[in-house]
């Protein structure tokens, strides 16, 4: 039988593509795409010393006030989905944000793009949805825009939302801070959003709802600050999930990163989702769960104020910041072995066998 | 996780560590043909927990990371096309043809649409009657059936505008060409579980009895693969060379009957060149004359680009077992997920990705 191959060991692959000339989805992920887009855009243009914290919310003086502003767009199809909507996520997205840097939010922008030929009735929805999300946080919408675009140049209705928030004197948190010894606490389950989303769109139906955990998280952080226990970082594990984060961290810190497996709660049904399509809950957003680095001493009495608040009741130690390999995250398996936890190139995509 | 957690015990399985270290006398390379069990073995670090006398190499068992550079063109000049939706499976998108992959396609506005089975393909054409749907068909056996369904149900409803550009490779001719090469060092083959779910492990019998290996069919957990493993090293010390079947809850002898009629159906064996590797005798898939008003290759003149790969990657040594991704001195440097240099850091399941996934923090290099 003829089976041989021009097999001589000098054989062959792809050379590698030329730079990226245009953008693509994966650079909107949250990922590495998106770093590169940050560092050779947007850094060099707009470079300053508040910018560059490259935290999620900037924060700066005004007479004497500790300030905290961060702004986020709203894309997310369908506009509706279990556990929220595009309305409350844009809130509770900007809170959070405000509420990473331990900032009180106050006031918020909103600006709406939307697509002509959008129902009225969605509109309302959004806008209660909305409202009452801003009420429940506590802040106040102040000013706003609308634009709408010409049918098939958007899709359906954006939001953009900006928001101001007030910091405690005294308080410094940054990526930057994170040092060998100290912990590192997860609020909860991973990848409810992203999965809830995913189902929605891929039509899986699965035992139970898999809800969104969209929710705003000022008030839990408020009750860790109030521990007064030395806090060096928050994050919101959203876009790239809990590894983007743990990433950003690990190399702004220059430290490494140890996590359990063991410890990670993942919900059963968002494990059965992700067995399905082919994705890890480490990368999967999530609209209502924050990490902290802590001070080890300080860990567990943060992690018990956590769990008596409504939105950290699975609070946990996942994890230990480390002097090993820094800038890398590396799990240890329900195995005891160990695997790194990189940060995604791209979109995670679904695996064909 | 129930049928899950089952075969993710980390008891269980540091047990069959122990009893493989026990059985283990001297040093055999075992190969894993399928991504998945790459992934896994990557994943769940068994390097680090088996003795050091098991040698586990990963062959070309990742259907993204063999597509011949030039199916991969074809595919990316019909997707650039106006009046062609193209479908494919998410992980083909990133694939790199000789100037560009189906996202840098889609960024240029061509409709390229990420689906999970290709009867959404099928859907697509019925609602986009004025379009050219085509779908992507690649894959070892385990796809060949639902690709072949689709131009079954597209024959049968008459849908017209239904077309598929298909490129799929069979396991046991790459299995022969990595025995036959002079420079094998295998020893013993993990076949892909769900490979014989659709076509048994019949056909494996000949292999381990013409070339003297052990072959047993696994799943693809962490203790499917285990056990696998100390199936073939029982086998191994004890001079056997059997197919064994450790994923009798999914494999039978003979496979999924109906699944091969269809794929019978509408495929016919052919030659097929596989990326990294060179071509093999009848070891692809093609859609035959009866079924060709649906292939795409034949409906729209798709000439080969002649596109040669560049020399610099060891993906010939990655996929047939002879140099591990860690040897390889672009692995992690000018070689990474987002600018991969060859096949096998293309798709997740490519073992140089999986290494860089996992595995970079044991080697001297990475960022």
């Amino acid at each position: 039988m003829a089976t041989k191959t021009e097999f001589d060991g000098t054989l062959t692959c792809p050379a590698p593509l030329p730079a990226v000339e245009r953008v693509l989805l994966g650079h909107g992920s949250g990922g590495k795409l998106s770093a590169q887009l940050l560092e050779r855009i947007f850094l060099p243009a707009f470079s300053n010393p508040t910018l560059d914290q490259l935290n999620d919310q900037a924060t700066f003086s005004i007479d004497g006030m500790r300030m905290a502003m961060t702004t986020d767009s709203f894309v997310v199809n369908p506009l509706f989905f279990p556990g929220g909507d595009i309305g409350s996520l844009a809130v509770h997205g900007t809170v959070n944000d405000l509420a990473m840097g331990g900032a009180q939010p106050l006031y918020m922008s909103v600006a709406f793009i939307l697509e002509e030929g959008l129902p009225i009735e969605t509109l309302q929805r959004v806008v209660g949805s909305l409202r009452q999300a801003a009420a429940q946080a506590g802040v106040q919408i102040i000013t706003g825009d609308t634009k709408v675009v010409e049918q098939g140049k958007g899709d359906e209705l954006f939001i953009n939302t900006t928001g101001i928030g007030l910091v405690a004197h005294g308080l410094t948190l940054g990526s930057e801070r994170a040092r060998p010894g100290d912990k590192i606490i997860l609020s909860g389950t991973l990848g409810d959003h992203g999965i809830c989303i995913l189902a929605q769109r891929e039509g899986l139906e699965f035992e139970t709802t898999i809800q969104s955990d969209s929710a705003p998280l000022h008030g839990l952080v408020q009750s860790i600050l109030n521990t007064h226990a030395e806090v060096r970082c928050m994050r919101d594990p959203t876009r790239g999930g809990l590894s983007s984060s743990l990433n950003e961290i690990a190399q702004r810190s220059h430290v490494g990163m140890m996590i359990e497996e063991e410890q990670i709660p993942v919900r059963e049904e968002v494990r059965g989702a992700c067995e399905l399509l082919g994705l890890d809950p480490l990368y999967v957003a999530n609209e209502g769960k924050m990490i902290a680095i802590v001070e080890a001493s300080a860990a567990d009495r943060v992690v018990e104020t956590m769990q008596a608040h409504e939105y950290g009741r699975e609070a946990r130690i996942v994890g230990t910041v480390i002097d090993r390999h820094p800038g890398t995250v590396v799990m240890r398996t329900s195995f005891g072995t160990t695997r790194i936890v990189d940060m995604l190139a791209g979109d995670q995509l679904p695996r064909i066998c | 996780m129930k049928y899950i957690d089952e075969f993710r015990d980390p008891k269980i399985a540091h047990r069959l560590v122990e009893e493989i270290t026990r059985r283990v006398t001297r040093d055999w390379t075992l190969m894993e043909i399928c991504g998945g069990q790459t992934h896994t073995l990557v994943r769940y670090g068994f390097e680090e927990m088996l003795p050091k006398q098991v040698h586990l190499v990963h062959g070309p068992g990742c259907p993204v990371c063999v597509t011949p550079l030039e199916v991969v063109d074809k595919a990316i000049e019909l997707a650039a096309r106006p009046d062609v939706i193209f479908v494919s499976y998410g992980d083909m998108l990133r694939v790199p043809g000789s100037k560009k992959d189906l996202f840098h396609v889609k960024a240029e506005g061509g409709d390229v649409r990420i689906v999970y089975s290709p009867m959404e393909a099928l859907k697509l054409a019925k609602n986009n009657p004025d379009k050219k749907v085509i779908f992507f068909g690649i894959g070892f056996e385990t796809t060949a059936p639902p690709h072949a369904m689709a131009v079954l149900t597209a024959h049968r409803e008459g849908i017209t505008n239904f077309y598929m550009l298909a490129s799929h490779v069979l396991v046991p001719p790459a299995i022969r060409t990595l025995l036959e090469s002079p420079h094998n060092r295998v020893q013993a083959f993990i076949a892909p579980g769900h490979v014989c779910t659709v076509v048994g492990f019949d056909q494996y019998e000949s292999l381990a009895q013409r070339y003297n290996v052990p072959i047993v069919v696994a799943g693809f957990e962490p203790l499917d693969l285990l056990e696998a493993i100390h199936m073939l090293i029982t086998q191994l010390e004890a001079g056997k060379h059997e197919v064994q079947n450790q994923y009798a809850r999914s494999v039978t002898r003979y496979g999924n009957i109906p699944a091969q009629r269809a794929v019978e159906e509408i495929f016919e064996i052919c030659d097929r060149k596989w990326r990294g590797i060179g071509s093999i005798p009848m070891s692809g898939m093609r859609i035959n004359a009866k079924y060709a008003a649906y292939d795409a290759e034949r409906v729209f003149g798709l000439e080969d680009s002649g596109a040669e790969e560049p020399k610099e990657c060891i993906a010939a040594q990655v996929l047939m077992g002879l140099q591990k991704p860690l040897d390889c001195p672009e692995f992690g440097t000018r070689c990474k997920p987002e600018s991969p240099l060859g096949a096998p850091m293309v798709s997740p399941e490519g073992a140089c990705s999986a290494y860089y996934q996992y595995k970079r923090h044991l080697a001297p290099v990475g960022d």
